[in-house]
């Protein structure tokens, strides 16, 4: 069976650079343009590009909006101030993660105020499906996909808000962490939000599908002197497994819940009910069967997905989720799940692939960026 | 003395072949192409296999790990594991510039009468290459 792959406003481009192109959630994109590891240091030292128009944009208009999102998320939306963002997760009755998503509460320049939910885009079709029957509820609110006719492009690192904040009239480096507006360059509207998923600061911009060529460019050449690269798929990985970021379909699914991940900051319980608020109260009063904790695996070889881990006398007691190379650190690092009894040991083992390795747990996130 | 890459065999699987007579013996020394190191991109583990290890053409001898992913190492000979190139899973990004002469992986005392024309020469195998992109 052959499916056909979406392509990103910025296909053309990544081609033009020569990008290696692979399959990713049912798009074309560009895993890395020249080497995984140069891309990744120049997020770190200068700032990287991220081609992140995959990711699935949901739109919801009308009054009660806010009440929907309440109902549906771990996290309370309806406090959720105007220029506000939000990370919370969707699950079903059991707990069991659908989605981790951003929420913005975003104003346009005609004073018409919504609500943005950022949903992962291998997730967007299940979510998009899962809300609607809610809406019935909701009469006055809709839900709009605005996915294909915008794009998102991230910009992340060191140099990111300095340089980015020269393409706008409006000082989009005063846009604190965890914020949102829509504004305007060069006089077409961009939703600027100082988010994302590196573990550096910077902003995720939201723009109409035919401007992202234009501000794609824009960025590039304004970021030229200080280093600004293309960065990929492959990249947008390791910068995320170091700051220990959770990936769908890795350190979450449906049969894993917020608090086992490590998550419970973004739920909320108080004076409120959502959709599996009772399995996740149940977890917490019980404490989660298992856990996610960050190891290093001794020596150079990576540990990768899938790995087992072993207690230190040899019994299975969890599997990586997610594990590589970090070219920050300059060794390996996992993320795993252990049985919870064993997640406060400092020693483990690693089957990879039949031959044993030892691994010392560490705190996570395994990078913090330095604080300015 | 450097390897000259134009003299060498080459495995679909693109693994190098150096043969040689050492004391009657036939030794061949294997390592990856530059291709293939460029291809993987960004090497950081290699898993070398055990000196004595018994080896048939297509076996799996080692590992080689990129950032990304994890590829096996297939013998492109048979015969018996007599040497190992231990310092190279610690200087791997040295590899990237040498491919033929740091980056031997290993040396295997070829099986009597084993036959080497399965291999490419570097003029077949380089047109392989240009078809894979």
């Amino acid at each position: 069976m052959t499916t056909s792959l979406a392509k990103t406003p910025l296909d053309a481009w990544h081609r033009q650079a020569g990008a290696k192109m692979v399959p990713f959630a049912g798009y074309e994109m560009p895993i890395q343009y020249s080497s995984i590891v140069d891309e990744h240091n120049a997020c770190r030292t200068s700032a990287g590009l991220f081609d992140v128009s995959h990711m699935g944009r949901l739109r919801f208009d009308g009054d009660g909006s806010e009440h929907l999102l309440d109902h549906l998320l771990t996290r309370r939306i309806s406090d959720l101030g105007v220029g506000k963002v939000r990370y919370g997760l969707i699950c079903n009755a059991d707990g069991g993660v659908l989605d981790d998503v951003l929420v913005s509460h975003l104003k346009t320049p005609s004073e018409r105020y919504y609500h943005l939910m950022v949903v992962n885009a291998s997730n967007r079709e299940k979510i998009y499906k899962w809300i609607e029957p809610h809406l019935a509820d909701f009469p006055t609110v809709t839900m709009t996909d605005r996915t294909d006719v915008t794009a998102m492009i991230a910009v992340q690192g060191p140099k990111a808000i300095e340089i980015c904040n020269r393409l706008f009239n409006v000082d989009i480096s005063k846009l604190k962490y965890y914020t949102a507006r829509v504004t305007e360059q060069m006089g077409k509207p961009v939703i600027v939000s100082r988010t994302g998923y590196t573990g550096e600061d910077g902003f995720e911009l939201i723009v109409r599908a035919e401007e992202a060529n234009r501000v794609w460019e824009n960025i590039m050449m304004a970021g030229r002197d200080v280093g600004f690269k293309a960065v990929g798929l492959g990249a947008r990985d390791t910068l995320r497994m170091e700051a220990a970021m959770p990936l769908y379909g890795h350190e979450l699914d449906e049969q894993s819940d917020p608090i086992s991940a490590g998550l419970k900051f973004a739920c909320n319980f108080k004076d409120r009910s959502f959709i599996g608020d009772e399995a996740l109260r149940q977890i917490v009063a019980t404490g989660p069967k298992r856990i996610r904790i960050g190891l290093v695996p001794d020596g150079k070889r990576p540990a990768r997905e899938g790995c087992e881990v072993l207690s230190s006398d040899g019994v299975k007691i969890g599997v990586i989720t997610s594990g590589g190379p970090s070219p920050t650190l300059g060794h390996p690092i996992a993320m795993a799940y252990v049985d919870a009894q064993h997640a406060a040991d400092q020693s483990f083992q690693i089957d990879i692939r039949g031959k044993t390795a030892s691994a010392k747990q560490v705190k996570l996130p395994f990078y913090k960026r330095p604080q300015t | 003395m450097s390897r000259d890459q134009t003299k060498l065999l080459y495995a679909e699987t693109h693994e190098w072949v150096d043969v040689a007579e050492e004391g009657g013996d036939k030794i061949a020394t294997i390592g990856i192409s530059a291709f293939a190191i460029e291809q993987l991109n960004d090497l950081v583990y290699m898993d070398l296999p055990e000196i004595g290890k018994e080896l048939a053409v297509g076996d799996e001898f080692g590992e080689v790990e990129s950032v990304k992913a994890v590829s096996p190492l297939y013998s492109p000979v048979s015969g018996e594991v007599v040497e190992v190139h231990s310092e190279l899973p610690d200087d791997l990004e040295k590899i990237n510039a040498d491919p033929y002469d740091f980056g031997w992986i290993m040396k295997v005392k070829l099986n009597d009468g084993e036959s080497l024309d399965r291999l490419m020469d570097h003029a077949v195998y380089e047109k392989q290459c240009a078809e894979a992109g």
